[in-house]
């Protein structure tokens, strides 16, 4: 059992391996930020399924490019932009969309394990695209992601206002001038780009711990579209960088400890949001009865 | 003063199906239109075609003197539409400020004018009190105040509403209907209102737009609401009385249109009798 313990918390020697990791806690700091903002329209737009869809193709793209001896991350983003097209192309109605990723997930998935049965390099490279990997990330993969996460962030910055108004009202965006059926493919491939990072940090298969639950917590506590992102990133920082430190002083790969991390998240907003709803709903109507008639 | 809104001889229609044709109409300033019509005789359609989201088959629409175009700053819009979800991660105030701003490109500007203006719009429905509620908690009512001072928050001359009185309760439709009736007198917009009852708007409108069959009668609820101008209209006998002040309309043919849209009879079950169509 102290055996079992020690293989999940080991903090001997942290200080050395926290030099060895730089590079990846630069790279969790980003995706926690990247993954916070995106999840906000995630959450609004209802992609949860997409998001999963888009990292399993991102999972073969990245394992071909291993393969091949090609740079991962290029791979994981050439997966992921197609994935993307094909979604943000194809499925405009929510119902075609879904069918559309249920048949690609699996497909990419495959295609993914079998690149990484061909591929004869060390194992922890080809673990580490699906549970998440801690001292893989070089300096010239760290400048991809640091430079896709980059386009997210002002990518999303530019389309915010007509973005969030074609999510929450698309035929009242459309009739006031937003280009609504320009906007939904464009967030598809922004998203794509979001994937690919999640992917060399924690790995294809719990992307949605970072693009999802971040948001998911943060709508419980606040209704604000500006709190919203901002409490969401603050949450994904705490979640992967978090998640990192762990994860060093042990064998065991990062993803469950991030993934531990954001969902105790989620479940605090849960437990406190119904009273904080209350409460506010309570203050705002008050506070009204209480100015003059007019 | 000009027309806020003149069609002449237009028509629209889907693949060869002619919706409505030889539409002439001019809404002028503070005036109140209400459009009636069975399920698929083409309203919302109509307000498409003035919001420039649809062309027409033939004939011209001018808004304020301009040809209709996306996204006129001079029109406010209410779009039919159920009620928000719950968790939609909206203040009131919010969804206000989308009306103002939300086209535009970037995450704006922090500053107090839009919402200044933003509060003026939410007290002008009596919505102040609910401003920091989250939308999704409001009750139907409230919500489509909320909505309507989304689309009057940009000041419009011209304000679209579709079926802006569906599922709400009797007391709602009537802070709603005198909400719009107050706009126009204070504010001289022009009103095109569609709904298919003609009894909770009668004490405002004036005139009526009839769509039906594709054809279609304007004016005074005198003039259109009668069993001679409703039965040419739908081509069979139809019976309208006048009771304490409401209108009773009977025996509107069953369209196949009317027949695969049922919703809005089991929305307002009870009612189908005393609305303008059935
Ligand atoms: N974009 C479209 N393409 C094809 N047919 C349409 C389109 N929009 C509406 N229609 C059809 O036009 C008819 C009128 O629709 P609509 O204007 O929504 O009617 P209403 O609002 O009076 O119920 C309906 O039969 C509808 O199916
Ligand atoms: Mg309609």
């Amino acid at each position: 059992m102290a055996e079992v313990w020690q293989r999940i918390f080991d903090f001997s020697d942290y200080g050395e391996l926290l030099g060895l990791v730089h590079n990846s806690l630069l790279a969790g700091a980003a995706l926690g930020l990247v993954g916070g903002l995106v999840s906000w329209f995630v959450m609004m737009r209802d992609l949860p399924f997409a998001v999963h869809g888009i990292s399993e193709l991102s999972f073969a793209g990245a394992s071909g490019a291993l393969l091949l001896g090609a740079n991962v991350v290029a791979g994981s983003l050439v997966g992921s932009l197609l994935a993307a097209a094909v979604i943000g192309g194809l499925g405009s109605r929510a119902r075609d969309r879904n069918s559309i990723i249920g048949v690609l997930m699996p497909f990419g998935l495959g295609l993914g394990v079998l690149f990484l049965s061909l591929y004869q390099g060390r194992s922890a490279n080809k673990f580490g695209l699906l549970t998440g990997q801690i001292v893989a990330i070089d300096d010239p993969q760290l400048a991809w992601l640091l430079a896709t996460g980059a386009v997210v962030v002002v990518a999303l910055l530019v389309m915010w206002r007509p973005l969030a108004f074609a999510s929450t009202d698309p035929e009242l965006a459309a009739a006031r001038g937003v280009p609504v059926a320009l906007l939904s493919p464009l967030f598809m491939l922004v998203l794509g780009l979001a994937v690919a990072i999640s992917i060399q940090v924690i790995g294809a298969l719990l992307v949605l711990s970072v693009i999802c639950t971040p948001a998911a917590a943060a709508m419980r506590v606040t209704s604000s579209p500006r709190l919203v992102p901002l409490l969401s990133m603050g949450f994904g920082v705490v979640s992967v960088v978090g998640g990192i430190l762990l994860a060093l002083g042990s064998d065991v790969p990062i993803s469950p400890y991030v993934t531990t991390i954001s969902f105790l998240i989620y479940l605090v907003c849960r437990a406190i949001g119904p009273r904080v709803t209350a409460a506010r709903v309570g203050a705002g109507r008050l506070r009204a009865s209480r100015l003059p008639a007019r | 003063m000009s027309a806020v809104l003149e069609l002449r001889d237009a028509a629209l229609g889907y693949d060869g199906r002619v919706l409505w044709s030889g539409l002439d109409l001019d809404v002028e300033p503070g005036e109140f239109v209400a459009v009636l019509g069975a399920n698929g005789s083409g309203k919302t359609s109509l307000l498409r075609a003035v919001l420039g989201l649809q062309p027409l088959t033939s004939g011209t629409l001018r808004v304020g003197g301009r040809p209709a175009r996306r996204g006129d700053r001079a029109i406010g819009y209410v779009p039919q539409q159920r009620r928000l979800e719950p968790t939609t991660p909206m203040r009131a105030k919010d969804v206000v400020r989308q009306g103002l701003d939300g086209h535009r490109w970037g995450i704006g500007r922090p500053g107090r004018v839009g919402w200044d203006q933003v509060a003026r719009a939410l007290e002008a429905v009596e919505a102040t009190s609910y401003a920091d509620v989250p939308v999704g908690v409001l009750s139907g009512g409230e919500q489509q105040r909320v909505r309507i001072a989304q689309a009057l928050v940009a000041d419009p001359s011209l304000l679209l509403c579709d079926e802006p009185l569906l599922s709400l309760d009797l007391a709602s439709q009537r802070t709603v209907t005198t909400l719009v009736d107050r706009r126009r007198r204070e504010h001289g917009s022009g009103v095109l209102f569609v709904t298919h009852e003609i009894n909770p708007v009668l004490p405002y409108v004036d005139r009526v737009l009839y769509l039906a069959g594709g054809r279609f009668s304007v004016g005074t609820v005198e003039e259109v609401l009668t069993s001679g101008t409703l039965s040419d209209l739908y081509d069979a006998p139809i019976e309208v009385v006048r009771t304490g002040g409401r209108i009773l309309v009977a025996g509107i043919p069953d369209t196949p249109d009317n027949a695969h849209h049922h919703e809005h009879h089991h929305d307002h079950r009870g009612q189908v009798q005393e609305a303008a169509h059935g």
